[in-house]
């Protein structure tokens, strides 16, 4: 084996470095996080604004699939490593404490292994529900109200009647808490991990990560709270 | 003036295994009449003297200096490591801490890398083996040198020193919910690495101390900080974050060569 081989090996298989990994791949998913939700708010603009925002980035053709492809290798890196991390430290304690003395660690921190499968079969349920869905009729040409005549999806119109439903809209709400409660102690620890985080910055790190993890939340929610309550139809 | 003083009836649920492969349990055991002066060793030895008043095998659990300088006493108290005082090790912990009536439960370290080697006694080797893999800078032994031929910036010296207040008592592996070593590992590591001393072999040693760390059977850090919260020195998770800045930074100059 190459020194550099050999090197990286080392790093990969390292408790720190598999955290840099799950860290890194983390950064990333929140920067899509972030510029998915920015581009779902403009539903908020009407029909047009988003509607021609979606042909935008189906129009990218193959730079859209390296995008989509380079996500599902940082969400698969994020999960492999993560479920390595996790199996080393359940065996690292197997017996637990009587009582729980618990002082510093929060709620999100502790479930961020739950938090993160729910996440991930909320992104299963998304991607059937509007990526590859086969469900309301949304790739039925006989349905006119989800095409465009240029051919393309009317994603506006895919929006509300996806949301009218309030269970769909339930389980998006609870997946977006879980996402929130996921971001919250993911957004902090990427710096620790990555050793950035030094005490001076540590405060407006935390703070940072709150707001951001609300700020999604908030955000993705308004869209099928909006529909629920009929502000947008 | 005489100092008042009361002392406490308890009921103790203490985990008792015969070696490291028996099966562990609890038992109850009844401390009547325990000074509030005394320290929770101190209650510990008076349990122990009932015991073995009555024929039974004592309560088998570490301690050297009982003055909170030498990191043996080792203990989990109702859930947590050294009790319930911040910053305080067991043998400096005070029964005035408890109240008259309490059930308290006491139990040794558990994590896969600390196995039991009685009662609340812990093999805790491993921590060893990563201070010999790098815990120390390599200097000519015999003529010390001129104190003052090496500058150190204060806030290095400060900061250095503070990690250097690790008395290696394992309290952090005992309260990380993932039996994680690392706050140990990177204040022994920010211990050397901060200090001009430190320097020349800095690299080095964060490898050698950070792989000999993961051979032990740890689990890793997931920034939960409840080690911080249970250091009996208050050891800061800085550290933490140099060690991670100091290991990705020495990885890579590992890669490349250099
Ligand atoms: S016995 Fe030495 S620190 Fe407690």
């Amino acid at each position: 084996m190459s020194p550099i081989v050999q090197s990286l090996c080392r790093f990969y298989h390292s408790s720190i470095g598999k955290k840099i990994i799950v860290a890194v791949t983390g950064l990333g998913l929140m920067g899509f996080i972030l510029g998915h939700l920015l581009g779902n708010l403009q539903i908020f603009l009407g029909p047009d604004t988003i509607n021609t925002y979606a042909k935008k980035l189906h129009d990218l053709g193959l730079l859209l699939w390296v995008v989509r492809l380079g996500l599902l290798a940082m969400v698969a890196a994020h999960i492999v490593f993560t479920i390595q991390l996790t199996r080393e430290n359940r065996t690292a304690r197997k017996q637990k404490y009587a009582l729980d003395g618990t002082r510093k660690a929060t709620k999100a921190s502790v479930i961020m292994i739950w938090s993160g499968v729910t996440i991930l079969v909320f992104i299963i349920y998304h991607l059937m529900h509007f990526t590859i869905t086969r469900t309301n009729g949304y790739y039925d040409p006989a349905v006119s109200r989800y095409w465009l005549p240029d051919g393309s999806h009317n994603v506006y119109n895919m929006m509300i009647d996806g949301f009218r439903v309030w269970y769909v809209s339930a389980f998006y709400i609870l997946g977006m808490f879980l996402l929130c409660s996921h971001l919250s102690h993911g957004f902090a620890s990427v710096f620790q991990t990555l050793g950035l985080a030094t005490p001076r910055l540590r405060r407006p790190i935390h703070v940072a990560s709150l707001i951001f993890a609300w700020g999604v939340f908030a955000g993705n929610v308004s869209i099928p709270l909006a529909i629920l309550s009929g502000l947008k139809s | 003036m005489a100092v008042s003083q009361s002392s406490l009836n308890l009921t103790l649920k203490i985990w008792r295994q015969a070696g490291p492969d028996q099966p562990g349990r609890f038992d109850t055991h009844e401390a009547k009449g325990i000074p509030d002066s005394a320290s929770f060793l101190e209650m510990l030895d008076i349990v122990n003297e009932g015991i073995i008043t009555k024929g039974g095998d004592p309560v088998v659990f570490d301690h050297d200096c009982r003055e909170g300088i030498c990191g043996t006493c080792s203990m989990v108290i109702n859930g947590m490591p050294h009790g319930p005082k911040r910053g305080v090790t067991t043998c400096q912990l005070h029964m005035r801490s408890f109240r008259n009536g309490d059930t308290i439960w006491i139990e040794p370290w558990r994590a896969k890398a600390f196995p039991v080697i009685r009662d609340l006694a812990v093999d805790r080797n491993a921590f060893e083996r990563i201070q010999q893999a790098g815990g120390y800078i390599t200097v000519r032994t015999g003529s010390a040198p001129e104190a003052n031929s090496v500058p150190v910036p204060k806030d290095d010296a400060d900061a250095s020193f503070a990690a250097a207040a690790c008395i290696g008592c394992g309290a952090c592996v005992a309260a990380c919910p993932n039996a994680s070593a690392m706050l140990f590992t990177a204040a022994k590591l920010s211990h050397f690495n901060l200090l001009p001393q430190g320097k020349p072999e800095a690299d080095k040693r964060t490898l050698a101390m950070v792989r000999t760390m993961d051979e032990q059977g740890f689990g890793n850090c997931t920034n939960h900080y409840e080690c911080e919260a249970y250091c009996p020195k208050l050891i800061s998770v800085e550290t933490i974050r140099q060690m991670n800045r100091d290991y990705r930074n020495a990885s890579a100059r590992e890669t490349a060569g250099v």
